[in-house]
């Protein structure tokens, strides 16, 4: 925070390093990529590129109560597959999740021997389940102990350093450069082969908690993850596919900590306000309590339309030991619940706990957004992988899952980088990025502008009521979505007057940079999708139904890095494993 | 929910460059007040309570709040952290207290 900024970019150090596998985003799936190429090759340079402190970062930082993709023994890959096709509506790139199903366990059980305390059962060794595929765990310092293996394992960490953009040599990607947050550093991280993990997009939508003060990063999903991977691949001209599958969930109310904690953890049925056990009683032939997730984050917002909110999970019917359990589920994830619970004195065993719909995110661990990448888990520019969050077509990967995708990741660009020679890196390059990423700090000089605050609450305002937010109960129409990329397109052009003051306020100039361009991708994919495929997650007022004909398929865009427009066109979905497709 | 520091036990971490909450805070919004050499939040707004910074503090300085505008003055949630366990105690608006045990580590 003290450092004070440059007033031209001449006064910023140049720092460039050498590597081979550059991982970029040290959170859960950068992590077990760094450390499975350190397995794989123990000579490879290995380098993790990571915003925040490896130690807390990523959607880990506060801890998790439980690992939602386990497969146990008796269970098979191809029941996995089934059903995480089924919990997203019948799209999914199944070769990626049979491939990433295979070594699923894996990681789970070496965090397990790092130390990470799992749940068993009572009558055995067996881990304890919740629901079908997740297990619990005392998550608290899962993130702390991960981090501890990174540095055991002999990578190279850079805390505190965002990334900005890939390096690139013609379309070949040889590292990336990035800035740090607490020196007047720019990076250019020269690498064999890169990894993309940074998590998903949070803040590209209005949470609905945002007051004027204390609550504005009241979010479920981790909110310094801005979407930086994805935004650095778009504007790279990389693949991307199904944008559009946005990831909105049932929360608790007000506090939107997870739902699932209380309502598969404990079987409490959801209620409207008239005492119906909605899931039950009114979506039995979706599946009932177990119904797909976009019906169960649609379906508090359908009974509020109809008159007939709030709603609840019923917790009324747990045993006051159940209650002590699941309060200690929240402490290893989302503490601050407990603290919620305590600041409105409510005994959830005499008052259910209230829900409702979260803020929008982009995030491929949950759905299927992100780059399109093959079994390797190589997108579609050379030497550049993706896994985790960033990585599209595998939805309900979760923590197990997005873990098991890096060390997919990390063979394939071990796998890789034995066939590199050196790159060629472009001076040219270096010195316009350098340029481009210090100009809100040296405009500080000569103009007002307009501070990333005030143009991250401007998008987030307009996403909100015009492409489907928690305000519009999730629900959008062309109009809309038209007004708000057009809007969008004018706060793109004015990020040349952003001016900030202080290193952690180049990081947020940045963070919004990066959330407009998804944003852009995001709208282009929304208006494509003339249809409502999961309603809930994307609703279209203008076309309520499926559309199979046209739309049973995945949606990617590219956008032309020389002149900004989105490309959109679709891909074939390839039914490999047999079975209704709607049903697990 | 922005963390609160006690000034009375904050040392500043005695560090060179920056304090515990500093180093952790996954939203760089923990730093040394440059006058005080106490920790404080620069961002209260961008908090998101995952209460790293309260768990890492050698002299329990640090509190984390909950937003008025979601829940009523004052509860408290306080973490003592152990070698393989941390201990939680909370308290409630009416003064009600629950105290929960909870392991953070496989033992050697």
């Amino acid at each position: 925070m003290t450092e004070k900024l440059p007033s031209s970019v001449d006064q910023v150090q140049e720092v460039v390093l050498d590597t081979d596998l550059l991982i970029i985003g040290a959170g859960n799936s950068g992590c077990f990529a760094a450390i499975e190429a350190k397995k794989q090759n123990p000579q490879l340079r290995v380098t993790l590129m990571e915003k925040a402190h490896i130690d807390r970062s990523g959607c880990l930082a506060g801890g998790m109560d439980a690992i939602n993709t386990y497969i146990k023994k008796g269970r098979t890959v191809e029941q996995f597959v089934r059903w995480s096709r089924s919990q997203a509506g019948g799209i999914i790139r199944e070769d990626l999740m049979t491939t990433l199903a295979e070594v699923l366990n894996q990681p789970t059980e070496e965090w397990e021997k790092w130390g990470l305390p799992i749940d068993k059962e009572e009558d055995g060794d067996e881990y304890h389940t919740r629901g079908k595929w997740d297990i619990t765990i005392k998550g608290s310092e899962m993130k702390v102990i991960l981090a501890e293996k990174v540095r055991e394992y002999g990578c190279e960490i850079l805390n505190r350093v965002v990334a900005t953009n890939f390096l690139t040599d013609g379309a070949r990607v040889i590292g990336a450069m990035g800035f740090s947050v607490r020196e007047n550093k720019f990076y250019v991280v020269k690498a064999k082969a890169t990894i993309v993990s940074t998590g998903g997009a949070a803040g590209i939508y209005k949470p609905y908690q945002a007051d004027s003060i204390d609550s504005h990063h009241q979010l479920w999903y981790c909110p310094f993850n801005v979407g930086t991977g994805y935004a650095m691949g778009i504007r790279a001209g990389a693949e991307m596919t199904t944008f559009e599958m946005r990831w909105c969930a049932t929360r608790t109310k007000d506090f939107n900590g997870p739902i699932d904690t209380i309502s598969v953890g404990y079987e409490t049925p959801m209620i409207n306000a008239q005492g119906e056990k909605v899931l039950q009683e009114r979506y039995a032939h979706l599946g009932g309590e177990s119904a797909p997730r976009f019906i169960r984050a649609n379906v508090p917002m359908e009974e509020w339309l109809a008159g007939r909110g709030p709603c609840y999970v019923d917790t009324r019917g747990m045993t006051p030991e159940q209650i002590k359990d699941m309060k200690v589920d929240y402490l290893n994830e989302r503490p601050a619940f407990v603290l919620f619970l305590a600041s409105r004195a409510q005994d959830v065993s005499q008052e259910p706990i209230e829900i409702y719909g979260n803020d929008p995110y982009i995030v491929g661990g949950h759905t299927a957004s992100g780059y399109w990448v093959d079994v390797k888990r190589s997108t579609t520019m050379q030497g550049l992988f993706a896994s985790g969050d960033v990585a599209g077509g595998a939805p309900n990967k979760f923590v197990g899952g997005c873990a098991a995708e890096g060390m997919l990741a990390a063979r394939g660009a071990v796998e890789y980088i034995a066939k590199q020679s050196a790159p060629h890196v472009d001076a040219q390059q270096i010195a316009y990025e350098k340029a481009r990423v210090f100009a809100p700090a040296v405009r500080q000089v000569e103009d007002d502008g307009v501070s990333p605050r005030e143009m991250e609450e401007r998008m987030q305002r307009l996403m909100d009521e015009y492409a489907g937010g928690i305000h519009q109960f999730f629900r959008m129409n062309r109009q809309g979505l038209e007004y708000a990329l057009k809007n969008i397109r004018i706060l793109q052009d004015q990020t040349k007057y952003l001016v900030v003051h202080n290193l952690h306020e180049l990081m947020e100039a940045h963070e919004v940079v990066d959330r407009l361009d998804v944003a852009q991708v995001l709208l282009h994919h929304l208006l494509f999708r003339e249809e409502t495929r999961w309603p809930g997650w994307q609703t279209r007022t203008d076309f309520p139904e499926k559309n199979d004909a046209k739309f049973d398929c995945f949606v990617n865009s590219k956008r032309d890095p020389a002149t900004g427009a989105v490309h959109v066109f679709t891909r074939p979905y390839e039914q490999m494993v047999p079975g209704d497709r709607y049903k697990p | 929910m922005p963390p609160r520091v006690n000034v009375n036990k904050c040392d500043g971490c005695k560090a060179e460059h920056e304090p515990l909450c500093e180093q952790v805070c996954p939203g760089d919004l923990m730093t040394l007040h440059l006058e005080t050499k106490k920790g404080y939040c620069h961002s209260p707004r961008d908090c998101w309570d995952c209460m790293s910074c309260v768990k890492i503090c050698p002299q329990g300085a640090l509190e984390t709040k909950a937003p008025y505008q979601l829940g009523y003055y004052r509860a408290k949630l306080i973490p003592l952290m152990g070698t393989n366990k941390i201990t939680w105690t909370c308290v409630d608006i009416n003064g009600k207290v629950e105290r929960f045990v909870v392991r953070t580590r496989n033992d050697e």
